[in-house]
């Protein structure tokens, strides 16, 4: 089959492409292959499926109706096993083939698997997909105890979710010794611990796991220090990868994920790619980075869906580009993510948590008793990073100050003391006044 | 417009629904208004969770007292919100209908990303119930709007006036000859649309058919059959008009749109007998206060002080002398069916107005009077002249009321009780700019004098028709 415009993948990132490219083109057939035999979630709510705090026939982001009436081809059940840039095709997993016009690769991410010996023979479960999901819960019904190796966003959510389900939970660290070293420092990893230490979920923070393996149905874990631990239930959160293996040979340039510009355009023409599976620019420096999050690949889609559907970047006093044909670039990613734990609810923007303290100028509020952690990093002038510990604060501000470069100088103080005070006045007076 | 069109295109797709263009009312902050008091925080607490604290008040008070700032912080109701496009349970939606961005409770996963995702702090998490909450114009009605005492909130319904209209035709030519910031385009287009295809119009000499309403190059500026006039029979044209119509069995609205000229002036004595006699005309009088195409020269509705190019000012003359006639009134002793003032600072009352004005014309005499502040003959910036026309009538210079034939009642559709500072009013406008503090005095014991006339009246028009029915 033949369409205008192929989009493989069908979350945040795709999604947002199809809407933006219906913005500018009404009618060129829009063709989206989903590898799963579902419509369009993200991934974002599988902890929340195995909580049970929302139904899955609740968690899908568009129907039957939105592919008809918008004129998509939505395939699902189809997977993507290869592309041909010089002859503009992918191919299926079945067989077909499918000839584009434009392709947009936003395949996501898939879970890594590390390097313990006796871990890729045993038995263990990811989460990942829908019906990685569907697995975890199946094997919760009758499981007693887990264990999860990573300490990072699926391992602290799947331990929750699975302590409630009454099951007994314990964590191994991953590659760092911390709790959600992406986006909190160790004092605020040890406030989280604490919490769900409070709520009977351990974390191996100074132990790794060494060697693993499956007997009658169970997982035997033997940590580095030798001591064994036992499970009904073994999860791998120690991270994910970008989705790309199977565009390995296509030509494009890749790095980590496949590297693209700020219109999220790849090295091959009329190849762009979005969302978990993109490597773009980074908003602090001159890098390529996966940003890997889900605000950045609905950005990114809209961005990727604009430029497919014939928008260019460009100046806007160019007198031959009318104005209707400029889209805005992409500005560059900033991690961001929030953490709700047990009634908390932590969020992290921007460097919070910058490799080398050298060279920032940092103001903490830590609170003697309580779960209660603030920490905000400065550059020269400007805020570059942000966290918070069950602080009333809006996130979207913060990062907005973040993004826009606002100049604190003169408000670092105050801004200290009182930051959701300040952070709303500063909205006021630049973007929303 | 690259905006509009996608954000009204956004909404569209999301919803697959192909009604383009549908506005939205919207809750408006003013924060150099706000004094800080929190009364809206109170009262969205009180009806979102029948609650004293206002954790739960989806609106919030920012106070920087150092610097002396206050200002609500709450949902804008974007057009293209990027809380919707981040939502990963799909549980934020824009309902293309109201606008307002509702959550679905069924589909929450209180992930809180909506909330690092919106700029603007309008949807925001409440520790109390673990969940996030955001305004939702409690369905029309907002209660932090009502007890906003400084008014720095503000609940626009406007834009029903443009949903209401889009769906009529518009019957005035496109683009424009009109001085810069004239409001008579607004009044013409509002004024055509609501009355319709089914229309007569009469236009005398005036501003009105000088920015194209008689039309160009032997074609009329209208959509619908427009005669011009001379400056005396407006009105009596009219009158023969509609009956000859009706004899021949057709019901067509007689419309006219006139200066204040061709109406208290030189047009008088024609619109006086038609209105004696009844006849079935809705005229509508655009009082600029001058003759402002021709030189800017006084007319009878020019007010005492005003500067003009017949009453200059100069070591001797300090404006005109004389107080302008009150013709809306006059019309009301010449028992017209209808009788009311309208400003297109206040176009929803001026189409509720319209739609009475053009029953009453079927059986009489309908007579809207609208003030219509000039920015070329009055000497004010072109941008302001909404402004100027909604400060005519919060200082009490130009009252909004209708008057009732049929009930003999005369009611006043904007509070005349506690009017704005005059000064308000005058400072806005280049004409009054030379006013010495006797000429100001002089002009606030006259608009006084108006109103108690005007309440007077209210009281005998009410007891002559208890009279009436009792006997």
């Amino acid at each position: 089959m033949q369409t205008k415009y192929l989009i493989i993948g069908s979350s945040h990132a795709g999604l947002n492409a199809a809407d933006e490219i219906r913005v500018y083109d009404e009618e060129g057939p829009i063709t989206m292959i989903s590898m799963e035999n579902c419509l369009p979630y993200s991934p974002t709510v599988l902890p929340y499926i195995i909580s049970d705090k929302v139904k899955e026939k609740n968690i899908y982001l568009r129907d039957e109706k939105y592919f008809q009436e918008n004129k998509v081809t939505f395939l699902k059940g189809t997977k993507a096993v290869g592309v041909d840039t010089k002859a503009s095709k992918v191919l299926l997993s079945d067989g077909n083939e499918i000839g584009y016009e434009k392709l947009l690769v936003s395949t996501g991410s898939t879970p890594t698997i590390p390097p313990i010996s006796g871990l890729h023979e045993s038995s263990y479960h990811v989460l990942q997909t829908m019906e990685d999901a569907h697995k975890i819960n199946q094997a919760a019904k009758t499981a007693k105890s887990a264990v999860i190796l990573g300490t990072g966003l699926v391992g602290m959510h799947a331990a929750e979710s699975l302590a409630k389900k009454g099951l007994k939970v314990e964590l191994v660290r991953g590659r760092r010794p911390a709790v959600l070293p992406n986006y909190f420092d160790k004092e605020a990893g040890k406030l989280i611990h604490k919490v769900f230490l409070e709520n009977g979920v351990l974390c191996n923070l100074n132990n790794r796991a060494d060697q693993v393996e499956s007997l009658n149905g169970k997982s035997k874990i033997i940590l580095k220090d030798g001591n064994p631990l036992e499970a009904d239930l073994l999860l791998v959160g120690t991270g994910v990868r970008s989705r790309i293996d199977f565009i390995a040979n296509s030509g494009l340039q890749m790095d980590k994920g496949i590297v693209v510009d700020n219109m999220m355009r790849t090295s091959a023409e009329n190849v762009w790619a979005a969302g978990d599976v993109a490597q773009a620019d980074d908003f602090f420096s001159d890098k390529k980075i996966l940003n890997g999050i889900l605000p950045d690949a609905f950005e990114q889609g809209k961005i990727a869906g604009a430029s497919m559907a014939g928008k260019e970047i460009g100046i806007l006093n160019l007198p031959e580009v009318a104005e209707k044909d400029i889209s805005f670039p992409y500005a560059g990613g900033i991690s961001m993510n929030t953490f709700n734990f047990y009634e908390n609810r932590a969020f992290s923007v921007g460097m919070s948590v910058p490799e080398d303290e050298e060279g920032y100028e940092i103001d903490k509020m830590l609170l003697p008793t309580g779960c209660v952690y603030q920490k905000m990093i400065f550059k020269d002038s400007c805020l570059v990073g942000f966290f918070g510990i069950n602080v009333p604060l809006e996130p979207g501000i913060i990062m907005n100050i973040i993004r826009r470069k606002v100049d604190m100088r003169s408000m670092k103080a105050e801004f200290a003391v009182n930051p959701l005070g300040v952070s709303r006045h500063i909205m006021w007076s630049s973007w929303r006044g | 417009m690259e905006f509009l069109e996608r954000l009204i295109v956004h909404s569209v797709i999301r919803k697959g629904d192909k009604k383009l263009g549908n506005a939205y009312n919207t809750l408006v902050v003013h924060p150099e208004k706000c004094n800080g008091c929190g009364d809206c925080e109170i009262a969205c607490a009180k009806v979102k969770a029948d609650s004293t604290d206002i954790s739960h008040s989806r609106i919030k008070v920012t106070r920087n007292l150092k610097e002396g700032f206050f200002g609500p912080v709450v949902c804008l109701q974007c057009g293209d919100p990027d809380c919707v496009r981040s939502c990963p349970g799909g549980a934020l939606t824009k309902n293309p209908e109201t606008g307002v961005i509702v959550i679905d409770r069924e589909r929450c996963v209180t992930c809180t990303i909506c909330t690092l995702a919106c700029p603007y702090g309008g949807i925001t998490y409440n520790p109390v119930v673990n969940d996030v909450m955001k305004c939702d114009h409690c369905g029309g009605d907002p209660e932090c709007v009502k007890v906003c005492e400084p008014k720095a909130l503000e609940y626009k319904t406007e834009a029903n006036i443009f949903n209401e209209q889009s769906k009529f035709e518009d019957l005035f030519v496109p683009g424009l000859a009109a001085c810069l910031g004239c409001n008579s385009e607004l009044l013409i287009r509002h004024t055509l649309r609501h009355v319709g295809p089914n229309t007569v119009l009469a236009t005398p000499p005036g501003c009105i058919p000088g920015i194209a309403v008689v039309g160009f190059n032997e074609q009329t500026g209208t959509k619908v059959p427009v005669f011009h006039p001379l400056l005396t029979n407006s009105a009596s044209m009219l009158a023969g008009v509609r009956r000859y119509y009706q004899r021949i069995g057709r019901d067509v609205t007689m419309l006219a749109l006139a200066g204040d000229g061709g109406t208290a002036d030189v047009g008088f004595q024609s619109l006086s007998g038609a209105a004696e006699r009844g006849e079935q005309i809705l005229y509508v009088c655009v009082d600029n206060e001058g003759y402002m195409n021709t030189g800017m020269q006084r007319s009878g509705t020019t007010p005492y002080g005003s500067w003009t190019s017949t009453t200059p000012v100069g070591a001797v003359l300090r404006g005109k002398t004389r107080d302008n006639k009150y013709m809306p009134l006059i019309m009301v002793m010449h028992n017209c069916e209808y009788v009311a003032t309208a400003s297109t600072a206040f176009i929803e009352d001026y189409h509720e107005k319209l739609d009475k004005a053009i029953e009453a014309s079927k059986r009489g005499m309908a007579y809207i009077h609208v003030f219509s502040p000039c920015p070329t003959g009055w000497r004010f910036q072109p941008a302001l002249t909404i402004e100027v026309s909604r400060k005519g009538v919060e200082t009490n210079m130009f009252p909004l009321w209708e008057f009732d034939y049929q009930t003999g009642e005369l009611s006043f559709d904007y509070p005349v009780d506690n009017p704005l500072p005059l000064e308000e009013y005058l400072s806005l406008v280049g004409k009054f700019r030379h006013l010495d503090k006797n000429q100001i005095e002089h002009l606030k014991e006259t608009a006084a004098l108006r109103i108690e006339i005007l309440k007077g009246i209210a009281k005998t028009k009410k007891i002559t028709a208890e009279i009436k029915e009792a006997i």
